[in-house]
């Protein structure tokens, strides 16, 4: 982990300000800024970026990233996304996103962007919980874990079972690349640095839309400490939202992945 | 040359004329042929045209377009237009300049599709949360849909606030001949210093509404309200006719103007002189134009396709200067020349 999020190595970031993350600690809010400020230092790509904050724990997103970030209503990015991008087709216009934001109140915005194939990536924080309400229930909080709103725990009767977002959203032809990965040990913060990069490529190679789901730690709506939030993603979490790429595009004969669509 | 057109038509293509490059919307009766109309127009000059999951994902689209600094519109009625209540709101607190068609139907609920003037309320007085206004146009013709929708994205970009077109059914869906002449606009407009393009050579920049430190957000509100009265001291629209050697003067808006305008005529064929003032900003409502104009102890009548709703700024704009009387149909009826005439001559009998 020393070599990635290093606070010298943050320093150079240029995609990041210069300022200290408010999040609280043991979050993957923190280290998924940076992932994607690292990316886009890499490729280059700081003065040709728009992304879409949402509504949740990291709306601020706005105060770390130094590039160009609009907010966005709860749940809406991918909508605010489509229009800046048909704007502006050459940028790279990424969302993202809470599972609250993202998985309950816009699942309509989602899957619908996702079907247009629209040409953005989405940067999907999956924490199974609402952590900036204090803590409620999310569409994919799993079965048993206890939240404020689930205080004997997630019930499959009562509250429904967890919402595989990713694997409802592989079936739409429009959507180019989904992967899921996380971010509780440096292995796994590398992975996911190599899949964001991945799913801006396809972005940018007009491949259709784009997406990472990044299970997230969030300690304190979960009420533990950091390392044990650490163990909840490895020993609950993984076993229900399976890591690895879900769909990538089609390789041609050169073992380049498909061809571009045609431009919108 | 003349053209012969609907107003939903005339909209779209004030709009496209305009250089509106965007559209994102829902279908909704009464305002079809807008979304139809810029589905076919759009690809001619390069822009975007999008049908949308939902009015929300269409206002939210558009609020996007904006920030990317492009020339947008969504449009909807009734029920659809409540949906987007809230992107408005974002998009009048992070002063957006996005125009929004309003063709209004027959409420609540899901209503019916009949014309109607009953959102008034909502377009005016703000509508979604918090202390905002739109800018809201009242066009009584096809004609005049056309010159106030080209100028609309003027105003939104030359006060970066939302403008909204308010119609009605009738409007919508009425043929008339029109002339596409683009008006003129005098005010300079300023440059768009806020789209989010990529922050090549400058600084990163941030579009929001959230303001988290102490005494901030007071200090956005204080900034909106500045402006919102700077454009109640410059854009108060409206038309008067004969208010001054009346014997009862009729306020209407939109449709119903138009109406009382063949009351103005039968009533003078009866030997009753009607005056007419048409607001044609709503908000601004021109309330000081009124106020000026009204004779004390004057006869008004307001009429409107509610339960009067406009009736509560005349009311405000009188204030206790005028007797004021009301006549309203609601859930989509539309007043009858004969039913507003013997209003008014039973008012002017009542002395
Ligand atoms: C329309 C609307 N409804 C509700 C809220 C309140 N709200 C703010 S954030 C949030 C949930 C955020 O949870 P999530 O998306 O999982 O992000 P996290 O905070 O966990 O990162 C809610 C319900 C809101 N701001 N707007």
């Amino acid at each position: 982990m020393k070599d990635m999020i290093s606070p010298k190595r943050s320093a150079k970031a240029k995609s990041l300000k210069k300022v200290q993350f408010h999040y609280c600690s043991g979050c993957g809010h923190g280290i998924i800024h940076r992932i994607v400020a690292e990316i886009i230092d890499e490729m280059g790509l700081r003065e040709n970026t728009i992304a879409i904050a949402p509504v949740g724990c990291s709306v601020i997103a706005y105060e770390y990233f130094n590039f160009d970030v609009t907010e966005a209503a709860h749940g809406r990015p991918p909508a605010v996304a489509t229009g800046i991008k048909r704007i502006h087709p050459d940028k790279l216009v990424f969302t993202y996103q809470g599972d609250g934001d993202l998985a309950a109140i816009g699942t309509s915005e989602i899957i619908h962007a996702a079907n247009r194939g629209e040409r953005i990536t989405t940067v999907f924080v999956n924490n199974a919980v609402y952590g900036m309400t204090n803590g409620q229930m999310a569409p994919t909080t799993l079965l048993g874990q206890r939240t404020e709103t689930t205080p004997l725990g997630r019930d499959a009767l009562r509250e429904g079972y967890p919402l595989k977002i990713m694997e409802m959203l592989a079936v739409l032809p429009g959507v180019q690349f989904l992967a899921r990965s996380t971010v509780h040990t440096p292995q796994e913060i590398l992975k996911t640095k190599k899949l964001i990069k991945r799913a801006f490529d396809v972005q940018l190679h007009g491949h259709g839309f784009s997406m990472v789901e990044v299970l997230s730690m969030c300690p304190t709506c979960w009420g533990m400490t950091p390392l044990e939030a650490l163990d909840f993603v490895r020993n609950r979490m993984i076993p229900f939202y399976p890591l690895g790429i879900i769909k990538e595009p089609d390789k041609n004969e050169n073992g380049q992945y498909g061809k571009e669509q045609p431009k919108k | 040359m003349k053209v012969l057109t609907n107003g939903n038509e005339a909209i779209a293509e004030a709009a496209v004329q305009a250089g509106c490059r965007f559209y994102a919307g829902y279908p909704i009766t009464p305002q079809n042929e807008i979304p139809g109309y810029f589905a076919r127009r759009m690809p001619e000059v390069k822009g975007t045209f999008i049908q949308s999951e939902s009015e929300i994902a269409a206002i939210n689209m558009v609020f996007g377009a904006a920030v990317a600094g492009a020339r947008c519109m969504t449009s909807s009625s009734g029920p659809g237009i409540s949906l987007k209540q809230e992107g408005i709101s974002y998009i009048a607190a992070c002063q957006l300049p996005v125009v929004i068609v309003n063709m209004m139907r027959g409420g609540p609920g899901l209503g019916d599709v009949s014309p109607a003037q009953s959102d008034y309320f909502q377009a005016t007085k703000g509508g979604g949360h918090g202390d905002y206004h739109m800018i809201v146009f009242a066009p009584e013709d096809v004609q005049e849909a056309y010159t106030l929708t080209f100028n609309a994205f003027n105003y939104a970009d030359y006060y970066r606030n939302p403008v909204m077109i308010l119609g009605d059914g009738i409007l919508g869906q009425m043929m008339e001949p029109i002339e596409q002449v683009n008006p003129s606009f005098e005010l300079p407009l300023p440059e768009k210093d806020y789209i989010l393009d990529g922050c090549r050579g400058r600084e990163a920049r941030s579009m929001m509404s959230l303001f988290l430190r102490e005494g901030e957000l007071e200090r956005h509100n204080a900034i909106l309200q500045e402006k919102y009265k700077r454009i109640q001291e410059e854009l108060c629209l409206v038309e008067m006719v004969d208010v001054d050697q009346s014997d009862v003067v009729i306020v209407a808006y939109g449709t119903v103007a138009r109406i009382c305008n063949t009351v103005m005529r039968e009533a003078s064929n009866e030997g009753i002189k009607v005056g007419l003032i048409r607001p044609i900003t709503l908000w601004p409502f021109p309330a000081k134009q009124i106020y000026d104009k009204v004779k004390n102890n004057a006869k008004v009548l307001v009429v409107e396709m509610s339960a009067g709703q406009m009736l509560e700024d005349v009311k405000l704009a009188l204030n206790g200067k005028a007797n004021i009387d009301f006549l309203g149909r609601m859930g989509g009826g539309i007043p009858l020349v004969v039913d507003i005439l013997k209003k008014v001559v039973s008012m002017k009998g009542d002395s």
